[in-house]
Parts: structure tokens; C-alpha cells; sequence
């Protein structure tokens, strides 16, 4: 059984169809790149997953519920993924070390130490221990983002989903967030990552799915999608990607 | 300007026998005050909840919210004063026998009350409601991500920084609410404004009570924007500029 | 409890000349309080010091009194002043509802000139240089350029304020005048019909407010979609 899969699934804003028939599949502890232009659903689709974003057709299963039904208790399957999101999100009035425990206390249920002991361990496997006590005011974008990182794993997810994790980081702090990505992808994590690093598909993705205006134009292994793309846009999409 | 001062006034007897006039003024205050505390806390939490009602997705209570808000908004207070204390009563007869039986002071204190209480909520609704909003949509979806309820996610997430971000409007409303509760004299309640003019009436100083009475608003007005500005201190954000900043 | 309509109909003509004075007392304290307000809002902004202390002075204690204080002091004050003026051996008899024009024309205007301020710095610098530039005046680029932008621009909050200063009117009850809570007042305890008068009363300025209210919003998004 697939960790997350998508069957047909079709969304509109309005008048405007957004996602147009998407059927993939992740599975577990398989690590997918989903990469297009800006405006192609990718955002959106990785949004369906854990119903931050409602889709009108089609289903997604996630570890065997169904996301669209209406009787799937959806804080229970949000907390058992993890997210991160392009402009981090951390939540602005509490410590770094208050962000990681607030949905491990309030929504797993754990005792404030266990909670705290757990927040502890994540943050110095991503480096920021020492910044525990302050403010995510306080710290750089790429420290934020790792901070992020942490907070989506203290749930201990079955699967993380990242979009864009990076687009918003100046370049000097890409790598500090992608090497933990790697780490954990290397741990045999199950990832879905919306981003245009495409060192960090070829390092680590096992697959690469493509969307252009909200279709899934290529779904292919890592080596076929970087050997070659079979769709023209896709070849067009790499070569303006590649060439910087 | 022919004027006779006597700022001696304030310590002359009433005619009430007993009391000197000064403390005619401060027993006033002591009800305008009394008034403003107690309608303060009702308007922060009906304010609170209409404001987050108008933010849900959910149709009905967004509505509902905003019929509050229209409702409260376009009626003048003091017209809402009369149906508070002569109006509504005359539709719940528990609440006519009671205010019949007792000390009017407490009947008009009651009306007061929920009068400056829940026309100010309609007021702060709206700064909530702008104060929710301000907010990145990321920050709804993250708690939501996390397996956080809708309520977790107000209560934890969105709430404690719209209200951080709205202290500057929540200051000035909170002063509104104490100018507006000279509006309870038109019911009887003996507060400082009433208390001012009774000064004048019964001693001719107008100038003097009036004066008396400003410079008591005018301080609390300036004490309220003090302690207004040390919570906004003890809760802003570390690395974060923009917290209660807003206001210009 | 029975309600009784026909004491409003038979009470809708001394209504009516209630209703007017209130309409007329919001429309000549909107003007006048414009005016004043525009004034002081460009000494707040002037480059003379003791202007700017005395206009901000006035303003933010016409601020932190409350309108039925404001009511009272002028009440007190106004006859004292046309003494003065006219050199009168006693107050002149000035009544309540002229007192209440004088006393809303001076209160709005504190608040008409922070939206006018706030409407004047909103305008860039570049406007201000660009007309001394084309060696203007003060007072010509005050009134040829930027004044008549700022107005445009906060129309829509001189209007919200209007709204307001049209409820806030019904406040002359405290000194006896006969706007339309007044008059309606006077009908009330007259024929112990507080529930319907004020109901009605109540009825009439929800509708219209509400409806004021929307156009004020309409006309709001014409603008932004006009800039």
C-alpha cells in the first residue's frame, strides 16, 4: 500500500481549474521531487495532501484514509504528516522551543517533559539547540526553516511534505536547510518535495514528477526524468532551470 | 469676561449635608470608572469572539457576527442607553420587578454596563477581525498542518498575535469607552460628568467643576495610554519590530 | 404590552421638525468642522512651533473630554464669550439648539483636522517640491494641489465621521434641545410611550446609518479601483 496517493484528482477556484486529473503515488520511505513552472498546482496538489486545500474530485489516500471524506478526523492525519512551508511559519510569539511543543502537547497529548526532552533532541539534530529560549524573530531564514524542519518531525510523521522550503532563503542559506533534508532523506524518510533544487533531486529523489497548468506532465524515476524527459515542456523547463 | 472665581468650592459642604464637594467629584469617578471596568471586560471578550466568528469560513456565524457589528454600529449610543434602561426591561418582566424593587443606582449601573459593554464590542470585533486578517494565511495553515483544531488554532496561534498587534485601536477604544460612559447620565447614573454639572448647578462655579472634571479625563486618559503602552512593552516579541507597531 | 402605533403617527409631524434640526445641525457642523479642522490640521503640519503646540493642544484635549462635557462647557461658555465680544452687560440668551451648532462645528473639527492630516502627509513630498517648483505659493499649492487631493483621498473617512457625527448630534438631549431624540423624548414622557418612541427612533437611525454606511463602503471601492 502506497504511503500517499493521489487517484484523478481534479480542483477549481471558481471557474478556473487548478488541478486537472492528478493520479500519482508516493510510497513509503520513497523521497518524490515535484517540480514546474510557478502557477502549475504543485503547491496546491503537495496543500491537498493533508487538506489545507479542499479539492472537489478525485481522492487522495494517506496510509490508508481517505482525505476527502468527510468522517476522517483531519487534526488526527494532519498531525501525522509534517509540514514545511515556504516562508517558514513558525509562530512568531513563542521560543523556538515553545513552537515544538505546542502541537506535541496539545494535540499528541504528551506530558510537558516528555514533550520538552523530544523538542530538545530535534533541535540539536538540526543544530539549533543553542537558539531553544529565543524568538524565531531572533534568527536568520535558513535557522528558521530548520527550526521548522524540527517542528513537523516532533510529531513523529510517517511522511513529510515541503513546499518550497528554500525559494524563500537568501543563497548563502539554501544548503544549511537542504543538508538536513538530505540527512533525512537518507534516514529513509517518506518526503514529497515541491522545489526547483534540482541538486537536491538528483542527490537523493527517487522520483520527479513534472506539472505544467495544474496536469502531471512527467512522472518518471529520478535517472529517466534527468536522462530524458520524454515531454517537451519538461525539456524546456529544465533547460532554463539548469542553465543557472 | 466677568467671572467670579472661587476654587474653594471643592471644599464646601454639599448641600446633602456631610460631604464636601470634592468628594462629590470622587464618588463620580469612582462610577465611572466602576462602569468603564465592567464594560471593558464584557466588550474584550464579546469583542474577541464576534471578531473571530467574522473570520471563520463557516457562512452563518460570519454573518451573525456581522449583523452584531451593523447592528450596534448604527444605532447612537445614547439611543441604545434608552432602550437598555427603559425599552428591553419592558420585554422581560423578571428583570422590570427586579429593577422596580432595588436601589436604581444598580438598575442604571446594569443598563450602562451592557450598553458601553456590547456597543464597544461591536468596535473591537472589528479591530480582531483586522487583526486576524493581517495576519499571513501560512500562519492558519502551519497550525493547521500540525493537527491543531480550529479553536487550538485561534486560541494559540492567531489570536495571541492579532491582539498584540492590535493594542494601538484597542488603546483608543478603551479611552472611548471611558468618554462614553459620561453618556450614562442621561439615565441618572450619578458618574463624574453628572456629578460635574450637579456641582455647578448647586454652586454656580461652572468653570470650576468643569475644569475639575477635564482635568480628571484628561488624566485618565493619559494613565490609560501609559498602561496601555506598558503591556504593549511586556508583550511584544523579541526580533519582531512590527508587533504593535500598526498604529500610526 | 401593547404597542401603539398611532402615537407615532400622530407625533410625526413634531418629529419631523426634530428630524430637521438634527439634519441641519450634522450638515453645518460637517461644513464648519471641515473648515475649522482643515485649518488646524495645516497648523499641526506648519513650520511655526507655537501654532503647531496650540493645534495640537486643542485637538487632543477635544480628544480626551467626552462630547457631553464638550456639550456642557460650551453650554456654560458660550454666552460668557458673546458678552465678551459684544460687551453686553448681561449673557446674552443664546438657547440651546444655536449653542449646539457653535459647540459641534468646534468639537468635529479636532477630529475633521487628524483626518485631514492624516490625508495631507499621505500626499508624497514630490507633489509639495514639484509645486514650488512651478513657484506656487504656499497657500496656492495648498489649495490647488494638495488639499483638494487629500480630501479626495480621505473622502471616505470624512464621510464615516459624518455618520457619526450625525448620531453623535442626538447628545444635544443633555442640554434640552429638540433634535429627533429630543422630540421624541419629549413625546415619550409626555404620553409614557417610551417603548415605541424610542423603538422607532431607534428603527430610523439603524436604517438610515446602515444604508449611509453602504454607500460610504461603494463609493470606497469605486475609489480603489479608480487609483
Amino acid at each position: 500500500m502506497p504511503m500517499i496517493e493521489f487517484k484523478s484528482v481534479n480542483k477549481w477556484y471558481g471557474g478556473f481549474q487548478v488541478l486537472r486529473d492528478c493520479t500519482t503515488k508516493v510510497e513509503k520511505g520513497e523521497v518524490v521531487v515535484v517540480c514546474g513552472p510557478s502557477g502549475s498546482g504543485k503547491s496546491t496538489l503537495i496543500k491537498c495532501v493533508n487538506a489545507l486545500e479542499p479539492f472537489q474530485q478525485g481522492e487522495i489516500i494517506v496510509n490508508g484514509q481517505s482525505v476527502g471524506d468527510k468522517t476522517t478526523n483531519l487534526p488526527r492525519l494532519r498531525s501525522q504528516i509534517g509540514m514545511v512551508f515556504q516562508h517558514f511559519e513558525l509562530f512568531p510569539h513563542m521560543t523556538v522551543l515553545e513552537n515544538l511543543n505546542l502541537a506535541q502537547v496539545k494535540v499528541l497529548g504528551r506530558g510537558a517533559d516528555e514533550a520538552a526532552e523530544k523538542s530538545q533532541m530535534l533541535l540539536k539534530r538540526v543544530g539549533m539547540l543553542d537558539h531553544a529560549p529565543k524568538f524565531p524573530g531572533q534568527l536568520s531564514g535558513g535557522q528558521q526553516q530548520r527550526v521548522a524542519i524540527a517542528r513537523g518531525l516532533a510529531m513523529d510523521p510517517i511522511a513529510m511534505l515541503f513546499d518550497e522550503p528554500t525559494s524563500a532563503l537568501d543563497p548563502e542559506m539554501i544548503n544549511e536547510v537542504l543538508d538536513v533534508m538530505v540527512e533525512l532523506a537518507h534516514e529513509g524518510m517518506t518526503m514529497m518535495c515541491v522545489t526547483h533544487e534540482m541538486g537536491f533531486a538528483r542527490k537523493v529523489a527517487h522520483r520527479v514528477i513534472f506539472m505544467d497548468r495544474g496536469e502531471i506532465v512527467e512522472d518518471a524515476t529520478k535517472d529517466e526524468f534527468f536522462g530524458t524527459p520524454r515531454s517537451e515542456r519538461a525539456q524546456l523547463f529544465l533547460s532554463k532551470i539548469l542553465q543557472h | 469676561m466677568n467671572y467670579n472665581w472661587n476654587w474653594g468650592v471643592f471644599f464646601q459642604e454639599t448641600p446633602e449635608g456631610g460631604t464636601l464637594y470634592w468628594e462629590m467629584l470622587v464618588s463620580g469617578l469612582g462610577w465611572t470608572l466602576a462602569v468603564s471596568v465592567v464594560a471593558w471586560l464584557i466588550a474584550m471578550i464579546v469583542g474577541a469572539v464576534i471578531g473571530t466568528l467574522r473570520t471563520l469560513d463557516s457562512k452563518a456565524p460570519a454573518l451573525f457576527g456581522h449583523a452584531w457589528v451593523e447592528l450596534f454600529r448604527n444605532i447612537p449610543l445614547l439611543v441604545q442607553m434608552f432602550l437598555w434602561y427603559f425599552v428591553i426591561p419592558e420585554f422581560v418582566p423578571p428583570l422590570k420587578r427586579w429593577m422596580v424593587n432595588t436601589d436604581p443606582v444598580y438598575a442604571q449601573f446594569l443598563a450602562a454596563v451592557l450598553c458601553l459593554g456590547l456597543f464597544t464590542s461591536a468596535r473591537i470585533a472589528e479591530q480582531v477581525r483586522a487583526g486576524i486578517q493581517s495576519l499571513p494565511r501560512g500562519q492558519r495553515l502551519a497550525g493547521s498542518a500540525l493537527g491543531l483544531t480550529t479553536w487550538q488554532t485561534y486560541r494559540y496561534v492567531l489570536l495571541p498575535m492579532a491582539f498584540r498587534i492590535i493594542i494601538p485601536p484597542l488603546t483608543s477604544e478603551t479611552m472611548n469607552l471611558i468618554k462614553n460612559s459620561s453618556i450614562a447620565l442621561t439615565i441618572g447614573l450619578a458618574e463624574l460628568t453628572f456629578r460635574a454639572r450637579e456641582l455647578g448647578e448647586y454652586t454656580f462655579s461652572f468653570f470650576e467643576a468643569f475644569t475639575a472634571a477635564t482635568m480628571v479625563y484628561v488624566i485618565i486618559s493619559m494613565s490609560a495610554n501609559r498602561v496601555m503602552a506598558w503591556v504593549e512593552r511586556r508583550v511584544a516579541v523579541p526580533g519582531l519590530i512590527a508587533a504593535g507597531g500598526g498604529g500610526h | 404590552m401593547n404597542f401603539d402605533l398611532t402615537i407615532i403617527v400622530n407625533a410625526l409631524p413634531y418629529l419631523w421638525k426634530g428630524f430637521q434640526y438634527t439634519l441641519e445641525l450634522t450638515a453645518i457642523a460637517a461644513a464648519g468642522g471641515l473648515f475649522f479642522g482643515t485649518l488646524l490640521a495645516l497648523a499641526r503640519l506648519s513650520s511655526i512651533h507655537a501654532l503647531q503646540m496650540v493645534a495640537a493642544g486643542y485637538v487632543n484635549l477635544m480628544r480626551s473630554i467626552p462630547l457631553v462635557l464638550v456639550i456642557f462647557w460650551f453650554f456654560f461658555l458660550v454666552p460668557l464669550i458673546l458678552q465678551a465680544i459684544t460687551g453686553a452687560t448681561r449673557p446674552p440668551q443664546v438657547g440651546a439648539e444655536r449653542t449646539a451648532i457653535i459647540t459641534f462645528i468646534m468639537f468635529e473639527a479636532a477630529y475633521f483636522c487628524e483626518i485631514m492630516r492624516a490625508g495631507i502627509q499621505s500626499i508624497p513630498r514630490g507633489q509639495i517640491f514639484s509645486s514650488y517648483a512651478l513657484g506656487l505659493t504656499y497657500s496656492q499649492t495648498m489649495r490647488l494641489v494638495i488639499l483638494p487631493q487629500a480630501f479626495r483621498n480621505m473622502l471616505p473617512v470624512l464621510l464615516t465621521q459624518t455618520i457619526i457625527l450625525f448620531q453623535d448630534t442626538s447628545l444635544v438631549y443633555v442640554i434640552s434641545a429638540t433634535d429627533f431624540v429630543g422630540a421624541a423624548a419629549k413625546v415619550a414622557q409626555r404620553d409614557s410611550k417610551l417603548v415605541e418612541m424610542y423603538l422607532f427612533v431607534a428603527l430610523v437611525y439603524f436604517t438610515l446609518c446602515f444604508s449611509l454606511s453602504l454607500a460610504v463602503k461603494q463609493l470606497q471601492q469605486k475609489i480603489a479601483v479608480i487609483r
